[in-house]
């Protein structure tokens, strides 16, 4: 009973039972007080959690979800951690309840192999592997995990070519950092598993941004004046083509119309030579005497008598003064 | 009588329970203990439990069993280059004896104070064998393992162990900074006007392309055109010569006719004498 009983508290209640004079109120008393030690070795360990139990600090075992007992303090005592949970570090910036982000400076710039500046963003996610590594063996392992990530992803960075890392890179960083920090963390035995390292925001400095924003818009104006460019080849060659084309029907419509125009001509002329040949004299002298009368009744007509010499030069003229007085 | 044996057992508890909490003592997982006996250290216990030790003469002194931390403030070292880089490197590390620590360094901020003056010196050997950009890109690993082993050796004798020593951060001072703020400036800048004077080469050589071809296509259409013509004159030419060949006379006679139908028309004015041949019959009655 005496080894049983270690406790300071329980010689308090000692004293009161002394008061009472009773010596079996006393063993009632102590055995109750004994009774509810025991039941204080009850733990319930949560869905997310898994539990270690030590037997006067050495590891004993390790628990699951689900109500269990371990001897009571100072006997025995447990320590739990939320094994399922997937914890996140914020490195460059930090998010408040309010999804608003601010950057952190110091943590997000880094020096690039070809010595530019660079500004990265990331997260680290990670579980708890191994329960036992985790709460006994690293002083601070969220500080070490982070610690960790910014000197990887400095020592990844530091590889790689400023417009590799702002362009095609990220995904190569990301697996890149994630092995070499998984491998340091095994180093230290931390019981950690490093679930994922996700890139946030790749940029460059503030302070050059600007210049970066004028590469992306100089590529822009490149291809807008390649456009542009084709755009006038698009419509100046049809065009050439269209005119062409024109060019040549009307040169072939002209060639027909010569042609054919010709042949009736010729033949017109051949089928009058026919006749012509059956009377040439008096078919000559009709045909001109047909046709000058035909044009002479179209004109206007001044006829001299032959034998008047003086004839006005003048006469006729009219015409062209009227002409020449409405200019 | 029954009071003074329920003293006697009452004392003899008190007793057993002062002693045992001075005899008994645990060691937890994380730790390792070391009793020191009248002020010298007689026994190193690292197996957690419990242990036992001569009560009030002995004492315990415990120390961590973790992976323990070290974060040095940054500090400007100068490269093999000459150039400046602020190093901002952690360490973490262990107490692997702790006996030789005890009797060196005493507690954890003892050791801190000896770390900082072994990795700060390491650090700055090691460093100005480089050059900047070793540092931070090709021999970073190198740097800090070279590091990590030459600082592991001489902290072995104050009973730590290093794990390793690594640079979180490697940066240039504010002053250089700005001169690779205006360098890289600089560089998009030419990248820039690369781009758009491409983008001007590209386009002129495709408008100019666009204006040959056009002009081939119309010269083309020209050659094409003058060809066709001139086949169609010459075969104008020979129809016509086959025709009027028969009668150059007769050819000559309706031409004329005609021409004067088409060149004489109602607003010319025609002067003619009565002399010609047209009028030998208007006078001669």
């Amino acid at each position: 009973m005496i080894e049983k009983d270690p406790w300071g508290n329980v010689k308090i209640n000692f004293d009161k039972l002394k008061m009472k004079n009773s010596k079996y109120g006393i063993y009632i008393v102590v055995a109750i007080i004994l009774f509810i030690w025991i039941l204080t070795g009850i733990f319930i360990v949560d869905a997310d959690e898994k539990a270690v139990v030590k037997r006067f600090g050495k590891v004993v075992n390790e628990v699951g979800p689900g109500p269990h007992y371990h001897l009571p303090f100072p006997i025995e005592t447990i320590d739990r951690a939320k094994v399922t949970k997937v914890h996140r570090i914020e490195i460059g910036y930090r998010s408040d309840r309010y999804d608003r982000t601010r950057g952190v400076l110091k943590e997000s710039l880094m020096l690039t192999g070809d010595e530019n500046i660079v500004s990265i963003d990331f997260i680290v996610q990670y579980r708890i592997r191994e329960i036992k590594y985790y709460l006994y063996n690293v002083v601070n392992v969220e500080k070490a995990i982070k610690s960790a990530a910014e000197a990887t992803i400095r020592e990844v960075a530091g590889k790689e070519k400023i417009d590799d890392i702002l362009t095609v890179g990220k995904g190569r960083i990301q697996a890149e950092v994630m092995t070499s920090l998984q491998e340091i963390l095994d180093s230290y035995n931390s019981g950690v598993y490093i679930v994922a390292v996700q890139l946030q925001d790749i940029s460059p400095p503030e302070e050059v941004d600007a210049a970066f924003k004028d590469v992306a818009s100089a590529r822009e104006d490149r291809n807008r004046f390649i456009n542009e460019a084709e755009a006038y080849r698009n419509e100046i060659i049809p065009k050439a083509r269209a005119k062409a084309a024109s060019m040549v029907f009307q040169a072939e419509a002209y060639s027909s119309e010569q042609v054919e125009k010709a042949k009736g001509d010729s033949n017109k002329f051949l089928q009058i030579l026919e006749e012509y040949k059956n009377a040439p004299n008096i078919t000559k002298r009709r045909l001109y005497l047909e046709n000058v009368g035909n044009f002479l009744s179209k004109s206007k007509n001044y006829i001299f008598d032959a034998n008047i010499d003086q004839v006005s030069p003048f006469i006729g003229l009219d015409k062209i003064n009227k002409e020449g007085a409405k200019e | 009588m029954k009071n003074s044996i329920f003293t006697i057992i009452l004392i003899f508890l008190v007793a057993t329970v002062v002693i045992s909490f001075s005899a008994l003592f645990t060691v937890d997982v994380t730790e390792q203990a070391m009793i020191i006996q009248m002020g010298k250290p007689v026994k190193v216990i690292k197996e957690p439990g419990l242990h036992v030790k001569i009560p009030f003469i002995q004492a315990v002194t415990k120390f961590s069993k973790k992976l323990l931390e070290y974060d040095a403030n940054p500090s400007e070292i100068i490269t093999k280059d000459k150039k400046i880089l602020v190093i901002d490197n952690y360490c973490r590390w262990k107490i692997e004896d702790p006996l030789k620590f005890y009797l060196n360094v005493r507690d954890v901020p003892g050791a801190l104070a000896r770390l900082d003056d072994i990795i700060y010196s390491e650090m700055r050997i090691e460093l100005a064998q480089h050059t900047l950009i070793e540092v931070v890109s090709v021999n970073r690993n190198q740097v800090m393992h070279n590091v990590t082993e030459l600082s592991g050796k001489k902290a072995k004798e104050y009973g730590i162990y290093i794990e390793d020593v690594r640079i979180k951060r490697a940066d240039l001072p504010p002053e250089n900074e700005q001169k690779v703020y205006d360098r890289m400036k600089a560089e998009r800048n030419r990248i820039a006007k690369q781009y758009r004077s491409e983008g001007m080469e590209e386009s002129e050589i495709i408008k100019s392309r666009a204006d040959k071809e056009s002009r081939i296509i119309i010269a083309e259409a020209y050659r094409k055109v003058q060809e066709i013509k001139g086949k169609a004159d010459a075969e104008v030419v020979k129809i016509t010569a086959k025709a009027y060949n028969k009668d150059i006379n007769f050819y000559e006679f309706t031409k004329s006719l005609e021409v004067y139908n088409k060149i004489i028309k109602e607003d010319s004015d025609l002067f003619m004498s009565t002399a010609g041949k047209l009028f030998q019959f208007l006078f001669s009655n």
